[in-house]
């Protein structure tokens, strides 16, 4: 058996994941990566719920990352269809370009 | 390590219980179905059908408000969800706010390559998941119900694939949305790691056998923290306001009255329950957010209305102030948090979240027609002298205006007293009286607007503005009740005052 990671380590980890999510979030400027960020910040709560769940020796934690894993499904969905109808119209996008709305 | 589950053994589900829930789910899977497999419906009949459904939903809340008073708040699905007057007070408003937003959508609709089942069903989606998020007892629900309602809107927003403005309000709603979503999840996981439990009537417990030790527990203030920011994104408070006036700008105007009515209350009650029923026990370290959050989006949401030029984005940062109005009354509520005396803080945002969505489907509603009438030009100069081309719009118009700057003999300016009284009553005069003077500054907006309507000549081109019965009858209806609760509020103002007996 090896030997037991603590459950710290999780959360720091996931803190980083979370972090990084966000922080691309803000500064990358194509829908796709910032598509991907949101997903990566979704899944650092997700490695949060597991990692406090074998904490607590409570299975709801785990449960909860079932629910969040369709949740993230549908996301992607909805996302990747709303940036291919934008790709249709207009080809190459960035977030830049997406400023017709402003005031 | 984990417990082994043996024998699966489901919870007792009262399903009458959930049938508001259910008549919205089934109602738009039905209209799916039913949109498929038969040839296209005469016009009107999809959203008929889409009103019918909201209304039986809504009659259905009303026999289990009757269950609740008689029998006391109780909670479903092994706890999962929560039974009681505020859920279904909130279940009525999205009800009520689907009917009018039907009735709008059918009209514009027409023609268009949208005109099917699809919008309508995504109306009754996002309604339900409404509906959930108001009742969840559970934080692993709420953030179902709070996914279900966004998809659903950022599709809707999306959804007039003619225009690039419509796409890019989709894709800004979806990005910061999602943003908003993945903040709200991790504050969940955090809670979770301190109280170990997602459900709220637990939690509550778990926090009153540990609040004695004195000690903050970093862990939870983190998740309080992350929650304060996804909740903040939904419901538009500044500084997490930034996507809302591009949002409300670039959707279809249907879509804009239903984020404005049913997406605002959804945040709302889902705010007051993560808040003030399931962490009470941190009221004193989440009230000093709220109030600066309230402080920001009262001054910032009418300061910035007064120089926009496009009335649907001074809609936009109106619904910001009206948004400060309410975190007043989530301030207030905060006070007397989790005390047997829950005080009015919630039953003033209750009324004001009725009242509101009212009167804003009712200005979208004018927009709508102007809009259209302009060839989807919604600035202000395509209401200069609308009171002369249709004095009844223009009445009404005017008559949800005074309503959302507050004055006497309107519903709004019952719904702007309720939450100053209940800031008052709890002692926080400041934040009162900033809100007053952010009422005086956001008036100035709504008197640009109607000194527009009401004294500007028509442009050359004026044919007659076309205004169909559907929305006709909505706008109509709106200004008939802002004006009719402005007057007799009693019935409502009892009705809200019911909604403190939540379950937990």
């Amino acid at each position: 058996m090896i030997a037991a990671i603590p459950a710290t380590s999780y959360l720091l980890l996931a803190a980083l994941l979370f972090s990084i999510g966000a922080f691309g979030l803000l500064i990358r400027r194509n829908p796709l990566i910032m598509f991907m960020c949101i997903e990566l910040m979704l899944n650092a709560a997700n490695l949060t719920f597991v990692a406090l769940a074998t904490e607590l020796g409570d299975i709801n934690g785990q449960t909860a990352v079932f629910f969040v894993l369709v949740v993230a499904a549908a996301e992607v969905v909805v996302g990747l269809g709303i940036i291919v109808a934008i790709m249709r119209r207009r080809p190459g996008a960035t977030a830049d370009d997406l400023a017709e709305l402003k005031g | 390590m984990l417990a082994q589950v043996d024998t699966f053994v489901g919870p007792e589900v009262n399903w009458f219980a959930l049938s508001p829930l259910i008549a919205l789910v089934a109602g738009a899977l039905l209209m799916m179905l039913a949109g498929a497999l038969t040839p296209r419906w005469p016009n009107g009949l999809y959203a008929l059908a889409c009103a019918t459904t909201a209304g039986t939903a809504g009659a259905l809340a009303m026999v289990q408000w009757d269950d609740i008073t008689d029998n006391g708040p109780t909670t479903l699905v092994a706890g999962a969800v929560a039974f009681d007057t505020f859920s279904m007070f909130v279940t009525i408003l999205i009800c009520v706010s689907i009917i009018l937003v039907a009735m709008l959508a059918d009209d514009y609709l027409r023609g268009t390559p949208n005109d099917g089942p699809e919008i309508y069903a995504l109306l009754l989606t996002a309604g339900a998941g409404g509906v959930v998020m108001a009742s969840a007892n559970d934080l692993i629900v709420l953030f179902l119900g709070l996914e279900t309602l966004s998809l659903a809107l950022y599709v809707l927003a999306a959804s007039n694939r003619r225009s690039n403005r419509s796409g890019e309000s989709g894709i800004k709603y979806f990005v910061l949305g999602g943003f908003a979503s993945a903040f709200f999840l991790y504050g969940i996981a955090l809670v979770y790691g301190a109280t170990g439990t997602t459900n709220i009537s637990e939690m509550v417990v778990a926090l009153q056998n540990t609040v004695d030790l004195e000690t903050p527990d970093g862990l939870a203030l983190a998740g309080v923290a992350l929650l304060l920011v996804g909740l903040g994104f939904k419901v538009a408070a500044v500084p997490f306001h930034i996507w809302t006036p591009d949002v409300y700008q670039g959707a279809p105007s249907p879509v804009t009255a239903f984020m404005a009515s049913v997406a605002k209350a959804a945040a709302f009650a889902a705010m007051l329950r993560v808040l003030v029923i399931a962490l009470p026990f941190y009221r004193d370290d989440w009230r000093p957010v709220i109030w600066v959050l309230a402080l920001l989006s009262l001054l910032v949401g009418s300061v910035v209305a007064v120089v926009q030029t496009d009335v649907k984005r001074m809609l936009a940062y109106s619904s910001i102030s009206h948004a400060g109005f309410l975190l007043v009354g989530v301030e207030a509520a905060g006070h007397t948090a989790g005390e047997l005396d829950p005080g009015s803080g919630m039953s003033a945002v209750m009324l004001y979240l009725m009242l509101y969505s009212v009167m804003v489907i009712g200005s979208f509603a004018v927009v709508l027609v102007v809009q259209r009438h302009a060839g989807g030009d919604s600035s202000i100069e395509a209401f200069r002298g609308l009171s002369m081309r249709r004095p009844a719009i223009a009445t009404a118009f005017t008559v949800f205006l005074l309503a959302q700057a507050g004055v006497p003999f309107t519903s709004g300016f019952i719904a702007k007293f309720g939450v100053i009284q209940a800031a008052v009553d709890v002692d926080s005069y400041a934040i009162a009286v900033i809100a007053m003077v952010s009422a005086v500054i956001a008036a100035f907006v709504y008197l640009r607007i109607m000194l527009t309507v009401w004294t500007g000549t028509p442009a050359e081109n004026s044919e007659p503005i076309r205004v169909p019965l559907a929305v006709g009858v909505t706008i109509a209806g709106a200004a008939v009740f802002t004006l009719f609760a402005g007057i007799i509020p009693g019935w409502l103002i009892d009705a809200t005052d019911t909604v403190t007996q939540y379950a937990r």
